[in-house]
């Protein structure tokens, strides 16, 4: 796999495909939330706002043309989590499905994890193309017969029908939870998982419902000493007894569920050392962790924070090994960021299959990828205008200040209520989803 | 470069859109966010911070400059070269590490009203004190900054023994500033000042009972007692008038003092206390209970 647009060896991003309504009228409802690949990359699952997860499936490989990568079409839709009113609390639980993760292939079926605030579920997915027919005594549009008037009897059969996939939820996790759940990760065992809520991490075995086991606390003993929250956590990709949680502060903490059974003590704390000259009202958010993420080795981790990726080596916690400036631009414009509430869009990572290119979301239907090779980076745009098949995405330029080149955008014509949080890699090729606001845009490599 | 006002409307602004943001997150759907209501208190700590300490800056440097004008005033009338001898002796002690007269002046200018007839003592001392005034008036006029901080400096503390004799090694962990206007006596504990007085003291107030002398709370910056709250106005000098004025203008005070209970009570109150909102909004859960408990990042909604 080759790294980041530009010339030479380097890959070019096609647009293949855009889901998702086309009016600019969005309705709040259909605002995607959360993208996730399955573990083969043959299956592309994503949540929205309304509490509905919908899969798209590659279609297989055109025989006649292998060099084209086929195209994701709907598998599956269905509604996962509903609105809930809590009424201890007098509080609304919103529907929005915050993140899905896949749960690795063991059968025909597929299973997925989806979880809203308060309720994680599991979800299979299977399908079904064959349908007994011949009962003796129902009818084949179902109604039942009159058992007198049976004169013969024969053996049912299966029969080919219409591919229908069905999602049935297997198993509901709820009332683990007391704030609002922000993550979930799959253990590397593939029998438990946990959950993540501002301030406690649970972990769950995927047969229990009934109860999960506290990992990590950090709930102050006087609720008005709290100075941090946990803001994302995932389980390391091979070893099933670590995982790392990241906080509002900027900390990343690596925890080994050998050392003890509450984890509030880290094994490892990872932490950056604030620069003092970039100093000022809003250091705390910006230095509020938003994602974090393993690489697929196991060897690196990424963070996001609001205006940069940094990549984390597990053996050095002093600092990162190296950071890259997402919107450097945007350092001058807090002020009006906090005003508008942009300065709290939870911003995702990702990571490529081999872990050379790491790729997250900006302003303006922007997103960026940093090839960690070859030093590069570029910019590009997941927008309509830019939609041809096939068509090569053409780098974009932000201009921080003097003099405007041609085709290059100055920061003050960014637009940003199109934001990109949410971006996903295909396991294993170039193919990546793009999720703006309420469309998914699917882009390749470039055949060569 | 910034100038102290810009920086304390900006800083205000902003604490206003930090608690409109607070006030907004109870009725979001899905219930109030901890983690952006934990990150919008940062911010109003922040701001506030910057807002206090231009505040007081500002304030301690016009009320000085106009203590020093109506002193250096008073010296012109006075034949400079009588004078100069004397100025030559206590140069040393004023505005330095040693207690002084010149100080004293100062420091009797800022007495607090223990002493009964301020305005007089003042004078008097001014005029007893004038000598090294006239070495310094024009430094003092002419940087009242620097002089501001060293007189602040300079300061025997506590105010209640300072009788004019010179103290070793002040330090300033406690300032207190009489409004000549009200007599209203103002104490501040905090470490702005602190970090601005140059010289460090071993006693400072050792021992130094302060007398039974009216005291307001500043802006609530530090609650001492929270009975004292609910007589809490802010300081009524001249000039913080008109940043009453300012405020009261800009900022929405009727949603005030409900945000000042929602926000004293805490994320306990945000989060769980849900029940407690209903006696907060009443005004009835006590901003004095509420105060007397606030966190560090709490203590910011006081300051309005």
């Amino acid at each position: 796999m080759a790294g980041v647009g530009g010339g030479g060896n380097d890959v070019q991003w096609c647009f293949s495909q855009v889901k998702g309504a086309i009016d600019d009228d969005v309705a709040e409802a259909d605002i995607i939330s959360t993208v996730e690949f399955s573990h083969s990359g043959e299956l592309l699952a994503t949540g929205d706002k309304g509490g509905r997860v919908v899969i798209f499936q590659q279609a297989p490989e055109n025989k006649s043309q292998p060099q084209c990568r086929s195209e994701y079409n709907v598998y599956s839709t269905f509604q996962s989590h509903e609105p809930e009113f809590d009424y201890l609390k007098s509080l609304e639980i919103e529907e929005k499905i915050n993140k899905i993760r896949w749960l690795p292939q063991k059968n025909a079926a597929q299973f997925l994890l989806s979880t809203n605030d308060k309720t994680i579920k599991l979800w299979k997915i299977s399908e079904r193309d064959k349908r007994p027919e011949g009962y003796n005594l129902k009818e084949e549009d179902g109604r039942y017969r009159d058992p007198s008037t049976v004169t013969t009897l024969r053996v049912p059969v299966f029969r080919p029908m219409d591919l229908m996939v069905e999602a049935s939820p297997r198993r509901v996790f709820a009332n683990a939870h007391t704030y609002h759940i922000n993550s979930i990760s799959v253990n590397s065992d593939y029998e438990t998982y946990l959950s993540t809520d501002d301030l406690r991490i649970n972990l769950w075995h995927l047969e229990i419902t009934d109860r999960s086991f506290n990992i990590v606390d950090i709930k102050p003993a006087n609720m008005e000493e709290l100075t941090e929250v946990i803001t994302a956590a995932e389980f390391h990709p091979n070893q099933c007894n670590t995982f790392v949680y990241s906080s509002s502060k900027g900390t990343i903490r690596l925890c080994d569920m050998r050392a003890s059974a509450l984890c509030d003590k880290h094994s490892k704390l990872f932490e950056e050392p604030e620069d003092p000259s970039n100093r000022s009202f809003f250091s705390e958010i910006i230095s509020s962790i938003s994602d974090v993420k393993f690489s697929h080795s196991g060897r690196y981790l990424m963070t996001r924070d609001y205006l940069s990726v940094k990549i984390w080596d597990l053996n050095m916690e002093n600092r990162p090994v190296e950071t890259y400036q997402v919107h450097e631009y945007l350092r001058s414009k807090l002020c009006s960021l906090y005003e508008n509430d942009c300065i709290f869009d939870k911003f995702e990572c990702c990571w490529n299959g081999n872990d050379n290119v790491v790729m997250t979301g900006s302003y303006n239907n922007f997103f960026r990828m940093f090839d960690r090779a070859q030093r590069r980076d570029v910019t590009l745009e997941a927008s309509r205008e830019s939609s041809r098949p096939r068509s090569v995405l053409k780098p974009r330029k932000v201009c921080a200040g003097g003099k405007r080149k041609k085709d290059e955008i100055s920061v003050d014509s960014l637009d940003f209520n199109k934001k990109i949080l949410h971006t996903a890699w295909h396991p294993q090729d170039n193919i990546i989803a793009v999720a703006t606001t309420n469309n998914l845009y699917i882009f390749q490599d470039k055949p060569n | 470069m910034i100038n102290t006002m810009e920086c304390a409307v900006d800083a205000q602004s902003l604490i206003s859109i930090s608690l409109r943001k607070i006030h907004n997150s109870r009725t979001q759907r899905g219930g109030i966010k901890l983690h952006k209501n934990l990150l919008v208190s940062y911010v109003l700590r922040n701001a506030r911070q910057l807002y206090m300490s231009e505040k007081y800056a500002e304030i301690y440097r016009m009320q000085q400059y106009e203590e020093v004008m109506t002193v250096c005033n008073e010296i012109q009338e006075l034949n400079p070269l009588d004078l100069a001898e004397d100025c030559m002796e206590q140069s040393g002690d004023c505005c330095g590490n040693g207690g002084g007269s010149e100080p004293a002046s100062l420091c009797g200018a800022l007495l607090p009203a223990s002493h009964t007839a301020a305005q007089s003592a003042h004078i008097q001392t001014a005029t007893a004190c004038s000598a090294p005034l006239s070495l310094h008036a024009e430094e003092v006029c002419k940087e009242p900054d620097t002089s501001f901080y060293r007189s602040c400096c300079a300061e025997p503390y506590p105010v209640s023994n300072c009788d004019f004799s010179p103290a070793n090694g002040m330090h300033c962990n406690k300032t207190t500033v009489l409004d000549l206007d009200t007599h209203v006596v103002t104490t501040v504990e905090n470490g702005y000042l602190h970090q601005d007085c140059c010289a460090p003291l071993q006693q400072c107030c050792q021992g130094a009972q302060t007398p039974a002398k009216k005291r307001k709370v500043d802006f609530g910056y530090y609650v001492t007692e929270p009975e004292e709250v609910p007589d809490f106005t802010p300081c009524k000098r001249a000039r913080f008038d008109d940043f009453s004025c300012l405020n009261s203008d800009q900022l929405d005070s009727s949603n005030i003092s409900n945000l000042i209970s929602i926000f004293g009570s805490g994320f306990t109150g945000l989060v769980s206390r849900q029940a407690d909102f209903e006696q907060t909004l009443n005004g009835q859960f006590c901003s004095t209970q509420a105060l007397a408990s606030l966190g560090a990042w709490t203590r910011a909604i006081v300051a309005f």
